[in-house]
């Protein structure tokens, strides 16, 4: 923080200005919702920011990462569910995915092992076709064990049962995962094929949390997380609490709720701060030179002796691990786990524009988009409504455009959003806080 | 055994509905993929310019829907999608000159025309959502079937109906006119030449005295009638609803890609491959096993490879061995 400029500090004035003006002129617990989104948001920049900004690495499958992460979240947190794991059951299933993956291995191993020649095509498509209908067999017997049990409410192999904080790092290792199968088939192409490579595995991923009833109940959601946190209605009940809010003269109720989001938020809180300072020691270490010395220019640095392919790889899986860990804290507020939810533009593209307006290879610039991008996303509606109903004001009640202007006030959060991106990639292509 | 109803089932549900996919996706990837050759980059927000092309032509429709006018057993949508191209040109050339012809004068990156992209693509995402919302909008009018299941089972007296949508129909016959006219343009006209030269080879083209501002400008008007014209195809076949054609965006690339980026000609072949895979590999064969297996026998299961829902995955998992073995693709496109 010390060798930041004035405009700089004056820009995260700027940005605290307007979360206290929503905290006065709204209220402070829509302000805390935001802040705490905020923060999440500000770890998927950061970690979007490590592949783009350090390395130059294009991802646009953050949402996918993300998602898996939210899936951590209730593998690790909810209860197992009784009488899933049988023999028949999930044990079935976790048996057919070892013979899934044992099947790629092999038909990666023959592969590598054959002479090259008509065989070794054999060979492999018989081994994928014949451990497919394997993998199949095993695997459909288990999963209608599996989601015929209470379908209503659970009809899924549940979680662990730990602490819901533990499965922070497991996001991230979820994620770390994917990315390191990514990273193996799409890095050292060209960078617009680890784009749409990413772009699909994101699709893939949530089309399988959305079909999957096994894992994570699918699209019937996964509700009542365990959090880290106390509930509002135990808070209300309590003595300590009680006399705490007497003491500051607020309402119980109100105030609960308050004091769960200011929990989560002191929880992030640490969690970014760790980040930040890994981060900004990361960069500024021999490692983060050699980075960027391979993003800025890969022949010399490969000239110079340095594996630009084994970087890359490792870059991409800590920056998707991170943004994991950003999806499992994500569950975790949320207290649930809705694939639907799970918008591209929303987890992908959005992070992106955080990235680009903070300034990509500044971690604090990635903080800094993270808040201001986060708080326009959510404020830019209710504006876009206010400035929809000034325009028809003049216009009849029940005017047909009138209704259609302000029904799709909605929507004006897109078109802001592209606009930002456009207008500071245009003028300001380095970012609010650029790199140093 | 009963080949003649096994293999009308499989018309009917494979190879109509996969031929009409496959020239929807074919359009959409020529587009990407002359946007690729001349532009050199990956647009992003091709998708949402189908978008736009086909809500265009939705709002076109719906007027002369509302005049009266109809091309009777043809949809009336046909009318509107030359206005639709119009405005579909209008909006791209026009970003163009506001975003990407920045980026061209100052030499930039690809990756940078490609972030400019997604900035486009919100842009346009967001028109799209405000004019004309994010619910299914219908448009198809006019006669419903070519031939229809009943009518065939008449005609024929097999048990299995064959059903060919006037939809279908004319996705093929329009894209066979739009790819003709396309190969025309490129290989007889000077202009077309001329953007296939500077294509090739930029530094060349610019020394024999092409410009290349009008290169860019005749690539983004043919880009918009492509665009539109899938768009519009799409919508007729299925329903217009502008979040599935951003998720058409992957199939729509993965068909560029396999072809060979740049390549028309690998598009058109890569969007049938795509098709062909993905209806092949999430349909159900267990009613034309059925037919060609003894009399009153069924087999057991649905003997489905991957559920309709995995899709995506199947022309992902295409693209992922094309891009392992052969990244340039099956026909040889650009590598930058």
């Amino acid at each position: 923080m010390k060798s930041m400029e004035p405009k700089h500090l004056a820009l995260f004035g700027l940005v605290i200005a307007l979360y206290l003006g929503t905290g006065f002129l709204q209220s402070w617990n829509t302000m805390l919702s935001i802040f705490n989104m905020g923060l999440i948001s500000c770890i998927m920049a950061l970690g979007v920011n490590m592949q783009w900004g350090y390395a130059g690495l294009f991802n646009v499958g953050v949402m996918g990462f993300v998602a898996l992460g939210g899936l951590a979240g209730v593998l690790v947190a909810m209860d197992p569910v009784e009488g899933a794991w049988g023999t028949d059951g999930a044990l079935r299933i976790l048996l057919a995915l070892i013979l899934g993956a044992a099947t790629i291995l092999g038909a990666i191993l023959v592969w590598s092992k054959l002479p090259k020649g008509k065989l070794r095509g054999l060979a492999v498509t018989t081994i994928l076709v014949a451990g497919f209908f394997i993998f199949r067999a095993v695997f459909d017997g288990g999963v209608a064990v599996v989601e015929a049990i209470d379908p209503a409410l659970t009809g899924n192999i549940g979680g662990l049962g730990l602490p819901v904080i533990l499965a922070w790092p497991v996001g991230g290792l979820f994620a770390a995962g994917a990315a390191w199968i990514i990273g193996k088939t799409a890095l050292g192409l060209r960078s617009d094929y680890l784009a749409i490579a990413t772009l699909g595995i994101a699709e893939i991923i949530i089309s399988v949390m959305k079909n999957e009833d096994w894992l994570a109940r699918g699209v019937k959601n996964v509700t009542g997380v365990p959090r880290p946190v106390p509930y509002e209605v135990d808070l209300q009940q309590a003595e300590w609490f009680l006399s705490l809010a007497t003491r500051i003269g607020a309402d119980p109720v109100t105030f609960s709720s308050i004091f769960v989001k200011l929990s989560y938020a002191s929880l992030f809180i640490v969690v970014l701060l760790a980040l930040i300072w890994l981060t900004e020691k990361a960069l500024n270490s021999p490692w983060g030179r050699m980075m960027r010395a391979i993003r800025d220019n890969e022949v010399s640095a490969s000239a110079m002796g340095k594996n630009v392919k084994a970087r890359h790889l490792q870059i991409f899986i800590l920056g998707s691990a991170v943004c994991g860990l950003a999806g499992a804290m994500m569950t975790t507020l949320d207290g649930q786990l809705v694939p639907g939810t799970y918008q591209p533009l929303r987890f992908t593209f959005l992070i992106w524009v955080m990235v680009i307006v903070g300034g990509s290879g500044n971690n604090w610039g990635a903080v800094l988009g993270g808040f201001l991008i986060y708080w326009l996303w959510i404020q830019v509606e209710p504006l876009g409504l206010m400035l929809m109903q000034g325009i028809t004001a003049g216009m009849s009640e029940g005017n047909a455009l009138r209704e259609h202007l302000i029904d799709s006030a909605a929507y004006m959060r897109l078109m802001t959003m592209g606009l930002i991106l456009l207008l500071v990639l245009r003028f300001s292509p380095r970012g609010l806080i650029p790199e140093r | 055994m009963d080949i003649l109803n096994a293999l009308v089932a499989l018309l009917n549900f494979v190879i109509i509905p996969a031929t009409a996919y496959g020239a929807q996706l074919a359009l959409g990837a020529l587009g990407v993929t002359l946007i690729y050759g001349i532009l050199r980059f990956s647009n992003f927000a091709h998708g949402d310019t189908m978008a736009f092309g086909a809500m265009a032509t939705i709002l076109v429709t719906w007027w002369l829907q509302g005049m009266g006018v109809s091309l009777g057993p043809l949809p009336t949508a046909l009318l509107a999608l030359p206005i639709g191209i119009l405005a579909t040109g209008l909006l791209v050339i026009g970003t163009d000159k506001l975003v990407y012809k920045f980026y061209r004068q100052q030499k930039a990156k690809p990756v940078i025309f490609v972030i400019a992209s997604l900035g486009v693509m919100f842009v346009m995402n967001g028109i799209v959502r405000f004019i004309i919302g994010v619910d299914d909008q219908r448009f198809a009018d006019g006669e419903r079937f070519i031939i229809s299941a009943r009518n065939f089972r008449e005609m024929t007296g097999l048990d299995e109906g064959l059903a060919f949508r006037t939809s279908q129909g004319l996705t093929i016959v329009i894209a066979v006119i739009a790819v003709a006219l396309l190969f025309w343009f490129l290989n007889k006209t000077r202009t077309g030449k001329s953007m296939r030269a500077f294509s090739d080879n930029e530094d060349l083209a610019l020394l024999s005295g092409i410009n290349p501002e009008r290169v860019v400008l005749v690539t983004w008007l043919i880009v918009a009638a492509l665009a539109t014209t899938a768009g519009v195809l799409y919508g007729l076949d299925k329903s217009f609803k502008p979040f599935t054609y951003f998720q058409l965006l992957l199939p729509i690339f993965a068909a560029a890609i396999v072809g060979g980026l740049g390549n028309p000609l690998g598009a058109i072949l890569g969007g049938f491959l795509i098709a062909y895979s993905e209806i092949t590999i999430t349909y159900a064969f267990r009613k034309v096993v059925g037919y060609l297996g003894p009399e009153d026998w069924s087999p057991d299961g649905l003997l489905q490879l991957l559920s309709t829902d995995y899709k995506f995955a199947v022309s992902f998992g295409i693209l992922l061995i094309v891009l392992l073995f052969k990244p340039t693709g099956i026909m040889k496109g650009k590598s930058v």
